[in-house]
């Protein structure tokens, strides 16, 4: 049996007005369009969208998994970032 | 980076099990928890593809309208159902092409319920009813799995399951509260299905080969004479509240084991169906052959329609 298959999308999708889109899981189709429309179908079948992104899995960049934990420390002792780390005097009020 | 040995990743990979934290398909992982995983998540694929040919039989033959329309909705999201998880299965490396085949060679199983056939309207009421209720009862615990994407689409899954459950539960009551006649059809149905479905659950746990260290990998989650039992103890009234009789002379409450106890399974039966030989298995893989076969023109223009419409694109971008 022939194996030529049509290349893997990425599939993301705007739940409502006002919300980003967000990944919900992959397919294949042979071109964009067709990726729209099959997304539609499965990803989409209980309203669960009000648009859909899609975009061909090997154009996606990713940081390496295996570096993460170096790649994410400069923030890690960063703990002054975070309203938390400040001491407000008692009585002082709106902030 | 520091270089680890397979020692060393293998106890921090268990350590981030043990700590629930998801694994996600670019991290480290062992070959044998990949594996797994491809096995089981691409069968339970292969399930949802071959599951929509025993309920596919009656859309045609659908009593009113209304079921019709109800029933195509039920297949059609089980043919979602295997494709979010044939990418769940792709991220773990799996060749999508290459699984469909092992499919179709036999090499590839898929579940054993699906090679019974439907003889009457009212096994659509026992599909959803019993199939997809002892589906939601292996799959509610799968949303807690190790592997993100796995996780992830069972969540999507379980939701659309409570619909098929009640529309069959739905059927079946309706033909247990119609005309003598149909409630026959109702309870000849019930007999039929009972015993298959307290199969889905797979081998009891001491014949069970696959399942301690899934359990341990929180691949499995709960084992399946556990899932087998919660099945039996929440179907059982629900099938007195319609007025039909579960087909187990052994089935009766034990008041000390807050729990029914219930009769043998025919694991002959079971081991003979899994091997090929149920009723069904010859024309499942066959219909599914011919789907893929009579389907191959279409996938190929597509592609070859996709590559035109590029290279035209790519000729206007240069005379720009
Ligand atoms: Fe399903
Ligand atoms: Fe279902």
């Amino acid at each position: 049996m022939s194996t030529k298959e049509w290349p893997l999308w990425e599939v993301f999708i705007r739940s409502k007005q006002g919300l980003s889109h967000k990944h919900v899981g992959s397919l294949r189709a042979a071109d964009s369009e067709m990726a729209i429309e099959n997304a539609r179908d499965v990803y989409t079948r209980r309203l669960e969208g009000v648009s859909i992104w899609v975009v061909e899995s090997k154009l996606i960049a990713a940081s390496d998994p295996k570096d993460s934990d170096a790649f994410f420390e400069p923030a890690e002792d960063k703990i002054y970032r975070h309203p938390t780390f400040y001491d407000v005097p008692d009585g002082i009020s709106h902030m | 980076m520091e270089k680890l040995s397979i020692d060393e990743l293998e106890k921090r990979f268990q350590a981030k099990i043990d700590a629930d934290i998801k694994i996600e398909p670019n991290d480290w992982m062992p070959e044998a928890y990949r594996k797994t995983l491809i096995r089981q998540i691409s069968q339970h694929a292969h399930s949802e593809i071959v599951g929509m040919l025993p309920e596919g039989n009656w859309i045609t033959r659908a009593p009113s309208l209304k079921r019709k329309a109800v029933l195509l909705a039920k297949v059609q999201d089980e043919a979602g159902h295997g494709l979010y998880l044939y990418s769940a299965a792709e991220t773990l490396g799996m060749d999508r092409e290459q699984s469909i085949d092992d499919l179709h060679s036999g090499k590839a199983k898929y579940s054993s319920i699906f090679n019974y056939p439907t003889l009457t309207w009212a096994d659509m009421g026992s599909i959803g009813w019993l199939v997809d209720g002892a589906a939601i009862m292996n799959q509610v615990p799968l949303c807690r799995c190790s592997y993100g994407p796995y996780a992830r689409a069972m969540v999507r899954v379980c939701k659309e399951e409570s619909f098929h459950q009640r529309q069959g539960f739905e059927i079946i009551s309706t033909l247990a509260n119609g005309t003598p006649e149909q409630k026959a059809m109702a309870q000849e149905s019930l007999n039929r299905w009972w015993w298959p479905a307290l199969m889905m659950f797979g081998p009891s746990d001491k014949d069970s080969t696959h399942s301690e260290q899934s359990m341990k990998w929180k691949i499995k989650r709960v084992s399946n004479d556990d899932l087998r039992q919660q099945f039996v103890d929440v179907t059982v009234p629900q099938a007195e509240m319609i007025g039909l009789t579960v087909p187990d002379k052994d089935l009766k409450w034990n008041e000390e084991r807050g729990h029914y106890d219930f009769g043998v399974i025919n694991w002959d039966e079971f081991n003979q169906v899994v091997q090929g030989n149920g009723p069904c298995n010859f024309e499942r893989i066959e219909a599914r052959k011919k789907a893929k076969e009579n389907g191959m023109w279409v996938r190929e223009a597509a592609l070859a329609f996709a590559e035109k419409r590029k290279n035209k694109i790519d000729i206007k971008i240069k005379e720009i």
